[in-house]
């Protein structure tokens, strides 16, 4: 479901920050932003054959969670995300065709529970390199992180915005909603979602209104197109190195697994 | 639905890396040509309605009995906002998503912002236009034709998706299978689709009409006008969409090469003894392996994506023919 | 002449798709440090005329100066440094993910450099008293705290004026005694948009009603919030209890 997993958070995008000091957490965030890709593209890469690797590379993905003191639950209600594709992989081996392996007195294809494990494997820990990143560091820095990483800074802004004014939409569909409850509307088919439905063509009204407002307080304030660059700061060395640790382990176990 | 949040893996490197690459294009065009359109108010504007798209593609409406289904929006952004700022928006989001919320890997983003942003929007805004020289030239109108495009731009995605996998497969399920489910299953995804659209457009148009982009033809007399779109064209509609797409469906749940492919082997179309069209190595072998009908589905794939492509093209070009309209008056 | 005076003569608008003008012939006079409240019913063009302040909505008809600057495209980062607008919404104002992004906002615009930039947010938030809030994020402030931002991202441009559009909305009555304390404790010219009337006696020492797009009343608070007549056929009205003639 579109997004729908996100729903639960209430909190909102604030609240996605696990609030530590750990290493992790004070690392530059775009060396994290980097090296999160790096370490997905290895665990992407390899080939699923080699259950060993995936080995490797849990443990790396796993001794991180562990280093920044992300809680496991926290964790395991963030990896939900992916249930829909564990629920696909579960099917393959029945739906695949090949060679039939016996397991439990059911005859699963060999070449689906393959395909199964692959997808089971790389989803849930490329999924745990993104909630690492995200539990670890804050999104103006990983806004920061992006304008350091020569990402445009037009689509930078309008991440920023789009994360500023998030939880203010939220909330007022949530209140929409809630209103249109307390009127005892409680839909449950299709032709009764009419006023959920007008509710977000109103919601879009105001928004967009609200981003005509914005527009004129940014012009009141001298904004003449280009966002102002108003700040600058040298990623430490340093911390290139120790973010490269987990992706040079999982290259090395790519490259490996690929040779042998 | 399954697989629109594609995680890390689903789709092999090199359809991912392809499919990065050629996000990366629309991303960049979209990010220079909305730039043009909006001037100043592009980052208010797009980074609002970014967040507006996200929110609505949280919050679940009713589809049946309880059940509940959610927003895509693409469609309803390029219909709004015009596809290259619609697309944008949808871009930002899933970019979002699999960043910050482990929505779709890191790895899988290009054909994720394709199937979610670029063939919703462009393909979306095609079939609207299209629709539009046909429809009402009214509120309802323009509302019918916003559902139609909906639906349509879930399909779409359903089956670029599909063809995807053709290439990329990275399980033993053959392409047909996935074709069949996906799109099957997105019909009834993009019924919802169509009647949220519809009627969330509609309300816009009630409350603000010059926010509507696809309508910007129309003043408020002509919204206002009778001529509703009967309820019969849209059954009709709807049930041809329908037809058409249990026909295809139903092709692959056939084992026998009866239907369409007898026909053709009957008429000369193809010779009998060529069933082995999908060897080809640029197709995945997990896709191929075990497809029941194998020139059928070759045909299907080169059909949609002809189709995916056509439409895609026309939203561009529909995009260039109104971005020059509008800056011209 | 005196940078900031503000001269607006014979200003009428008349928004696009509409036939009602709701500026209709609006002239004003505000001379340096004054502290001038604008009153007036909903719909009578007072929101219109702060957005003309800041060359917000392209001037139709009449003329707007301030100080020797006439309202034009070549003045408009000028007027709209002197001359700080603070809107009605502060969420509106707050756009960056940080108070300091904010109010480094628009001192950035203006070209103040980097190495500066930092000054200029501490000394504005501590005009508001708000220095505490520099690394915060505007969304998870109160609606007080929001305010207090939402000027100080104003005052890091050092303006001569300041135009505020309903600044009590959404205040507490704490907040509306302390915001009306860090007004008085600003040395700019001050409009102020207000409905709030006992702010507006507290706040400003002259008035105008405007009413039907132009300015139908202009002289001392307290005598126009003594006029009954004055301020029924005004559609305004005193809070309840509230006796001027005893402050």
């Amino acid at each position: 479901m579109a997004g729908g997993h996100v729903e639960g958070r209430v909190g909102g995008v604030g609240h996605l920050v696990v609030h530590g000091h750990s290493p992790v957490h004070r690392l530059a965030p775009e060396a994290k932003v980097v090296a999160t890709f790096a370490f997905v593209i290895c665990v992407a890469l390899t080939p699923r054959e080699q259950i060993w690797a995936f080995g490797v590379h849990a443990a790396v993905a796993i001794s991180i969670v562990a280093l920044a003191g992300v809680p496991t639950r926290v964790l395991l209600a963030r990896l939900a995300v992916i249930i829909p594709f564990l629920t696909f992989a579960v099917l393959v081996p029945f739906v695949a065709g090949g060679e039939e392996v016996d397991v439990l007195g059911v005859g699963l294809s060999r070449d689906g529970l393959w395909g199964a494990w692959n997808v089971a494997a790389k989803a849930s820990i490329g999924a745990t390199a993104s909630i690492i990143l995200s539990a670890t560091t804050s999104v103006p820095e990983i806004l920061k992180a992006l304008t350091r990483l020569r990402v445009p800074r037009v689509l930078v802004s309008i991440m920023s915005f789009m994360m500023r004014y998030l939880d203010l939409l939220v909330d007022q569909l949530g209140r929409m909603r809630t209103s249109m409850t307390a009127r005892c509307h409680d839909p449950r088919w299709l032709w009764q979602a009419k006023p959920i439905a007008s509710s977000a063509g109103a919601l879009f009204v105001r928004s967009y209104e609200r981003g005509e407002r914005v527009h004129q307080a940014m012009l009141s304030r001298g904004f003449s197109g280009t966002m102002p660059d108003t700040e600058e700061r040298a990623t430490p060395g340093a911390d290139w190195v120790r973010a490269a640790l987990p992706p040079v382990v999982a290259l090395a176990a790519l490259l490996s697994a690929v040779v042998l | 639905m399954i697989a629109m949040h594609a995680p890390d893996g689903f789709l092999e490197a090199p359809v991912a890396l392809a499919t990065a690459v050629i996000a990366l294009v629309f991303v960049a065009l979209a990010l220079r040509l909305s730039g043009r359109e909006l001037g100043d108010r592009q980052v208010p504007l797009a980074g609002i309605a970014a967040a507006f798209i996200f929110a609505a593609q949280m919050f679940n409406f009713p589809v049946a009995a309880g059940t509940t289904g959610h927003l895509m929006g693409g469609a309803l952004a390029a219909i709004l906002l015009g596809p290259w700022v619609g697309s944008l928006v949808v871009t930002v989001v899933v970019v979002v998503q699999a960043l910050l919320f482990a929505d779709g890997g890191l790895t899988a983003l290009g054909y994720n912002v394709i199937n979610m942003a670029t063939v919703t929007a462009f393909g979306g805004w095609a079939v609207f236009r299209l629709l539009r020289r046909v429809m009402p030239r009214n509120a309802a109108g323009v509302m019918g034709a916003t559902a139609i495009a909906a639906l349509v731009s879930v399909v779409l995605s359903a089956a670029a998706f599909s063809v995807q996998w053709l290439f990329g497969a990275s399980a033993e399920v053959p392409f047909d299978t996935v074709f069949g489910a996906m799109v099957g299953v997105h019909v009834l995804i993009g019924v919802g689709e169509a009647i949220i659209s519809a009627l969330a457009v509609g309300a816009v148009l009630a409350a603000r009409p010059d926010l509507v982009t696809g309508a910007s033809d129309l003043d408020a007399a002509q919204l206002s006008a009778e001529r509703r779109v009967g309820r019969r064209t849209f059954v009709f509609g709807g049930l041809f969409v329908a037809v058409v797409f249990a026909t295809v469906v139903s092709q692959f749940a056939v084992d026998n090469p009866d239907g369409l492919e007898k026909v053709a082997i009957d008429e000369g179309f193809i010779e009998a003894g060529r069933d082995h069209a999908l060897d080809s190595s640029i197709f995945s072998d997990y896709a191929t392996s075990g497809v029941g009908n194998e020139t059928l589905s070759l045909a299907v794939a080169g059909v949609s994506g002809v189709l995916i492509t056509l439409l895609v093209g026309l939203g561009l070009i529909s995009a260039a023919r109104q971005g020059r309209g509008r800056a011209g008056a | 002449m005196s940078c900031t005076t503000i001269e607006v003569s014979d200003l009428r608008f008349t928004y696009p798709g509409s036939h009602h003008h709701v500026l209709d012939g609006l002239s004003a006079s505000i001379a340096e440090g004054e502290r001038v409240a604008l009153l007036g019913p909903n719909g009578s063009g007072k929101t219109t005329f702060v957005l003309h302040l800041n060359g917000l909505l392209t001037l139709q008809f009449g003329s707007i100066r301030i100080g020797d600057l006439e309202m034009g495209e070549e003045n408009l980062p000028e007027i709209r440094r002197r001359v700080g607008a603070v809107f009605q919404d502060a969420d509106d104002q707050l756009f960056m993910q940080s108070v300091r992004e904010d109010v480094a906002f628009g001192p950035a615009n203006l070209g103040v450099p980097r190495a500066e930039l930092d000054a200029v947010v501490e000394r504005a938030l501590g005009q508001v008293g708000a220095e505490a809030l520099i690394d915060r994020t505007p969304h998870h402030l109160s609606g007080g705290e929001k305010r207090r931002v939402a000027i100080a991202t104003v005052l890091a441009m050092d303006p001569h004026a300041l135009v505020l559009d309903e600044p009590t909305s959404g205040l507490d009555p704490v907040g509306r005694r302390e915001l009306a304390g860090l007004l008085a404790g600003l040395p700019q010219t001050q409009l102020v948009v207000t409905h709030d009337l006992p702010f507006a006696l507290q706040t400003c020492p002259r008035s105008m009603i405007v009413s039907g797009g132009r300015v139908v009343a202009d002289g001392s608070t307290r005598e126009i919030l003594s006029n009954a007549e004055l301020l029924a056929a005004n559609r305004l009205e005193l809070p309840y209890g509230f006796d001027v003639s005893s402050l």
